[in-house]
């Protein structure tokens, strides 16, 4: 199918909540910096930040700066905005992070068409305000 | 080795309200068709209500997706004088048949001596599935997969279906001969939401609401309530009809699968899977049985790729080899020989949550326990053992083998 241009959904229906476990992730992309949860003992990735790492039990962690770029994992084409249902291309996609084995986000992409989005595919990261001065990680293909 | 509980309880009675198209159940309220469903069940277990003294839930006693059950409410209505088990399951649909397995701790810890399991479900416009999961303000935890559109189970869904088509060549044909294969066994069914045959045309024109998922991919929006009483087996012999033995019962889940799709972080080949590996590998280990075995299989089909999915994950083909198993006919039931086509074992021959009704997993069991008493409508001839699987999602997912007495 010929789906046309993919499109991050609109930062300004986007809302996010944080807890402490979480928050490090979010200040770092007000910085534009992607990061992500890993043990500052054993070094093992983990998202979402959660507050043990699965592997050691440690809760220290460290919130490295990564490359930002990724690599498509799996995704979806969707045509209608969910929040007004609305006809709008965007593409949900699944990336494994650079830097981060083991680590994924779950993003939408732009740059491309909706159809030309391919598992295995590289794409680096690009940024969405979203409400209350929060930032939104997205990519768009490499 | 053998499962200590094999064969100690029964399934014995079943109960259903009509179903309704999604919010026509309205001006009825939940508890209405729960305790419709409940009598029901009694009656046809030849018990009165007033002997119910336990409740088995699933989902987190959930009635839907927004409504909780609450045990107190269902005895001040229905007259139970007094209950000795009130358990759930957590997280949703995935703990549907292992709800039977948590009735069977109670009944075999002496708590109780007839238990219910129950769901029941009224999607008014405020309670859709695909609403809520977008309505939520996200959690911490959801932050990471809300912002992202992933908002509706068939969003969800369609992702893990990519990655399986990509890893093992699987097609949208194989989805559709699901619908279409179990669609073809509504048509005698008075109670069906979907009776009409469906040919390949009519699926390959239903629109494409989450590429690569269709509309007739995505299982019933349906109201109603289903109730089972379930208790041992010396009890059960006194009941109206032929028991339906718990021959083996899991719940559970192993890490790898977790929050599944609501984290997309599962590693492969768990990604592409529908997360039962671990369950379908303890009840063939309680039973000594295998998917061969098995006389029909009820698979909790909210999506038709995570039929396949299971297919895979209990055994009735290799994994990755789903597409083909799917494509040749192998779960189709074949009314002339009351049996499967091609060497299978027939699926869903009540027509599942793709075109019954979507009760959240209650009408499979329903089915299963029709199957092996030997009275259900597209019956599979002497029908030894029935499958029944709970919804691919987040753990505990469930597995449960009934057999005939």
């Amino acid at each position: 199918m010929v789906y046309g241009p993919a499109r991050p959904l609109p930062g300004d229906q986007i809302s996010i909540t944080t807890n402490p476990d979480t928050e490090p992730f979010w200040e770092a992309a007000k910085e534009h910096r992607l990061t992500a949860c890993q043990c500052a003992d054993c070094g093992h990735f983990r998202m979402p930040p959660s507050p043990y790492c699965p592997e050691c039990q440690s809760t220290n962690k460290q919130w490295p700066d990564l490359p930002g770029t990724a690599t498509v994992f799996s995704y979806a084409i969707c045509n209608r905005n969910p929040k007004n249902g609305e006809e709008y291309v965007y593409v949900p996609i699944v990336v494994d992070l650079d830097g981060a084995p083991g680590a994924r986000l779950n993003a939408n992409i732009a740059g491309c068409n909706a159809e030309d989005v391919k598992i295995g595919m590289k794409v680096s990261v690009i940024w969405t305000d979203i409400q209350d001065g929060w930032v939104l990680p997205n990519f768009e293909k490499v | 080795m053998g499962w200590v509980n094999q064969d100690k309880c029964a399934i014995v009675g079943v109960g259903s309200t009509e179903y309704y198209v999604r919010g026509k159940s309205w001006p009825r309220t939940i508890n209405d068709m729960a305790g419709e469903a409940i009598l029901k069940a009694c009656e046809d277990a030849g018990i009165h209500v007033s002997q119910i003294d336990g409740i088995a839930y699933y989902s987190t006693a959930g009635a839907g997706y927004l409504d909780k059950f609450d045990t107190a409410s269902l005895m001040e209505t229905l007259g139970i004088p007094h209950v000795g088990f009130s358990a759930t399951l957590t997280s949703g649909g995935g703990g549907c048949p292992g709800a039977i397995g948590l009735a069977t701790a109670g009944l075999m810890n002496e708590d109780c001596t007839y238990t219910i399991t129950l769901m029941a479900l009224q999607q008014l416009p405020q309670h859709r599935l695909g609403v809520v999961f977008g309505a939520a303000a996200p959690s911490p935890e959801n932050s990471f997969l809300q912002p992202s559109g992933l908002v509706g189970p068939g969003h969800l869904m369609s992702v893990l279906a990519r990655r399986h088509m990509h890893l093992y060549g699987t097609t949208q044909d194989a989805f559709g001969e699901i619908v279409m294969a179990t669609r073809a066994n509504t048509h005698n069914r008075p109670k069906a939401v979907r009776k009409k045959p469906l040919t390949k045309e009519e699926y390959d024109e239903s629109v494409m609401l989450a590429d690569p998922l269709r509309r007739l991919d995505f299982c019933l929006e349906t109201d109603g309530a289903v109730a089972v009483v379930t208790t041992t087996m010396d009890r059960a012999k006194d009941c109206r009809h032929k028991p339906a033995v718990v021959h083996a019962c899991a719940h559970g889940g192993q890490r790898e699968w977790g929050r599944a799709f609501a984290w997309m972080g599962m590693p492969d080949p768990h990604f592409a899977s529908s997360g039962h590996k671990f369950t379908a590998d303890r009840v063939w280990g309680q039973s000594g049985l295998s998917a061969k075995d098995m006389d029909v299989a009820l698979i909790y089909d909210h999506f038709s790729p995570m039929v396949l999915m299971q297919l895979e994950d209990y055994g009735f083909c290799e994994k990755g080899e789903g597409n083909d198993y799917v494509l040749s006919g192998k779960i189709r039931y074949d009314a002339k020989t009351q049996g499967g086509v091609n060497g299978g074992i027939p699926v869903n021959t009540h027509g599942g949550n793709l075109n019954e009704a979507y009760i959240i997993g209650m009408t499979h069991i329903v089915e299963g326990v029709e199957q092996v008493r030997g009275t259900a409508i597209n019956q599979v001839k002497d029908a030894e053992f029935a499958l029944v699987s709970g919804g691919p999602a987040s753990l505990p997912v469930s597995s449960l083998i009934l057999r005939s007495a």
